[in-house]
């Protein structure tokens, strides 16, 4: 008989469930599925109904060969790369200074009371609203879009990582305080990491924040390459099948970016400690 | 020698505009290797004392000094509270290697060390399992392991088995007298479970509220380990039920 002490934590009742894991696993696969392949059903049904002219709404097939051309030809990695770099270092730029800022107004005062207003005013806007002035003044391509995303990016993640710092239990402040945890120690050992599913939370809005950005700002401040610019300048030759492209590969980037490697993250982390629920699970 | 003395100590702050007496003028002397329970109502100033004793808070006059000379310093106190503490993102052994991290114990020894103290409340198999795993319980006994694990000079334990349910509590409350006997700790424990204090102190010190003071202090001359069901027991348990029976409901505990 095993033990149901919490020793043998690996015997979750995942292991239990009857299916088996495998099972489980291609059950969960298909049920993901099945959303997409009911979607690109009625998409064709639309098609051959011939709703909108063949020009404007391609077939999947269509759509498939203009992918695979732009593959075979490469400008479907450099509309993707170029994105991707735009945002990684929007992302860490302003991530970084949101970490930073946030922190710095959790743990003390003044910095709290001198931008909380600021924040406060600044979040409702959308990041979208700054790119033409972003463009008047730092000029057309990579700046004005990577600034926008730094801005979109740093609001959300300083607010989070504020409030998180200022949810953070204080009885683990106290109990590290007791056993003579102080200055730096005390903020890498305790502070950080009890703050840090609500810094996980901000990381994610951030990002999605910027990859909105991202976008916007490529249609608007027209760089040679990515995926925002793609879209837009298809537009000029009714080239449909290379707008639905680009916006699939957006859609599945960005599922890359957040869902992969923040669930990545966060199960070797936040989850693992039982202070966040998986997401979905 | 007297491992803690403290003299004439005084609490006050000011709430609504009215000046409030936490504690007042407390004398007391707790042995070297003593097993202190502090018992008594709500608004007592139980826990005030706890927290002053830790340098959580300052008093307004008063002394508290170490059998060293010196005044109360965080590190040199091992603290259970009655709240879960413990680090989630810190497996068992994790979070009782903390303090010893704090004393830049080298990694290999800090981890024997917390293993065996782990040992010593018998969780050695729960080693590498992460507190939101363990039930109430066990948490606790972590968060005991962790407060010892340093060798501080005072124990400090406020309320630790408060929250958990009677069949647990009275598992660990000879869980602690087991531990005890071994290592000989002086202890202060604040409680306000009679039952524990007779089963647990060597003295127990009676607070009453208006203003929070030192009733009377009584010292526990049963054998160890002792029968909460013996006529001793029962009697001293009832003496004190008694002498703090008009002071329920005065309020809450200040923190």
């Amino acid at each position: 008989m095993r033990s149901t002490e919490a020793s043998t934590p690996e015997a979750g009742p995942g292991r239990a469930a009857p299916p088996g894991p495998l099972a489980a696993h291609l059950g969960a696969v298909w049920g993901n599925l099945l959303p997409f392949l009911v979607l690109g059903v009625a998409w064709e049904a639309i098609v051959r109904m011939q709703v909108f002219p063949p020009i404007l709404m391609p077939s999947l097939l269509d759509i498939g060969g203009t992918a695979v051309r732009m593959a075979m030809d490469g400008s479907l990695f450099n509309h993707v790369g170029s994105s991707v770099l735009r945002l990684l270092v929007g992302f860490v730029v302003g991530a970084v200074a949101g970490v930073g800022l946030g922190m710095a107004m959790g743990q003390s005062q003044r910095v709290e009371r001198f931008f909380l207003p600021l924040l406060s005013a600044l979040m409702p806007i959308p990041g979208l609203a700054w790119i033409p002035l972003f463009i008047l003044w730092f000029g057309l391509g990579d700046g004005a879009t990577v600034g926008v995303i730094i801005f979109s990016v740093v609001l959300p993640v300083a607010f989070n990582t504020w409030t998180g710092v200022k949810s953070a239990n204080p009885v683990w402040v106290r109990a590290a305080e007791s056993m003579g945890c102080r200055g730096r120690q005390l903020f890498f050992k305790v502070v950080l990491p009890g703050s840090l599913s609500m810094i996980f939370t901000g990381l994610r809005i951030g990002l999605s924040q910027g990859w909105r950005a991202l976008v916007a700002g490529e249609m608007l401040s027209s760089p040679d390459w990515g995926m925002g610019f793609a879209i837009f300048d298809s537009r000029q030759f009714l080239a449909t099948d290379v707008m639905l492209v680009m916006v699939m590969c957006i859609g599945f980037t960005g599922f890359l970016i957040v869902t992969v490697l923040f669930g990545w993250l966060e199960k070797r982390t936040v989850v693992r400690w039982g202070m966040l629920q998986e997401v979905g699970a | 020698m007297a491992a803690v003395s403290i003299r004439g100590l005084t609490k006050e702050y000011v709430q609504d505009d009215r000046r409030v007496i936490a504690v007042s003028n407390v004398d007391l002397d707790i042995g070297d290797g003593e097993f202190v329970c502090v018992v008594g109502h709500s608004g007592c100033g139980k826990t005030t004392l706890l927290n002053i004793l830790a340098g959580f808070i300052e008093p307004t006059t008063g002394t508290i000094t170490f059998g060293d000379g010196g005044g109360p310093r965080q590190g040199d106190i091992g603290v259970v509270f009655q709240e879960y503490a413990l680090f989630p993102w810190r497996t068992a052994l994790g979070n009782v290697e903390f303090g010893l991290e704090m004393r830049n114990v080298p990694p290999a020894e800090r981890r024997r060390r917390a293993q065996a103290f782990l040992e010593l409340v018998h969780l050695g198999h729960a080693a590498s399992t992460f507190p939101h795993q363990l039930s109430g319980g066990m948490r606790q006994r972590v968060a005991v392991a962790r407060a010892m694990a340093y060798e501080p000079a005072l124990m400090l334990m406020d309320e630790p088995f408060g929250a958990l349910d009677a069949q647990t509590r009275e598992r660990l409350q000879s869980l602690t007298e087991e531990i005890w006997q071994k290592t000989r700790k002086t202890v202060f424990y604040v409680t306000h479970n009679l039952a524990e204090a007779v089963y647990l102190a060597d003295r127990i010190v009676v607070m009453r509220p208006n203003p929070g003071r030192i009733h009377e202090v009584i010292a526990v001359d049963l054998p160890r380990p002792r029968d909460a069901l013996s006529p001793a027991f029962v009697a001293l348990q009832r003496h004190i039920t008694e002498m703090i029976r008009d002071d329920r409901g005065t309020g809450d505990e200040k923190h």
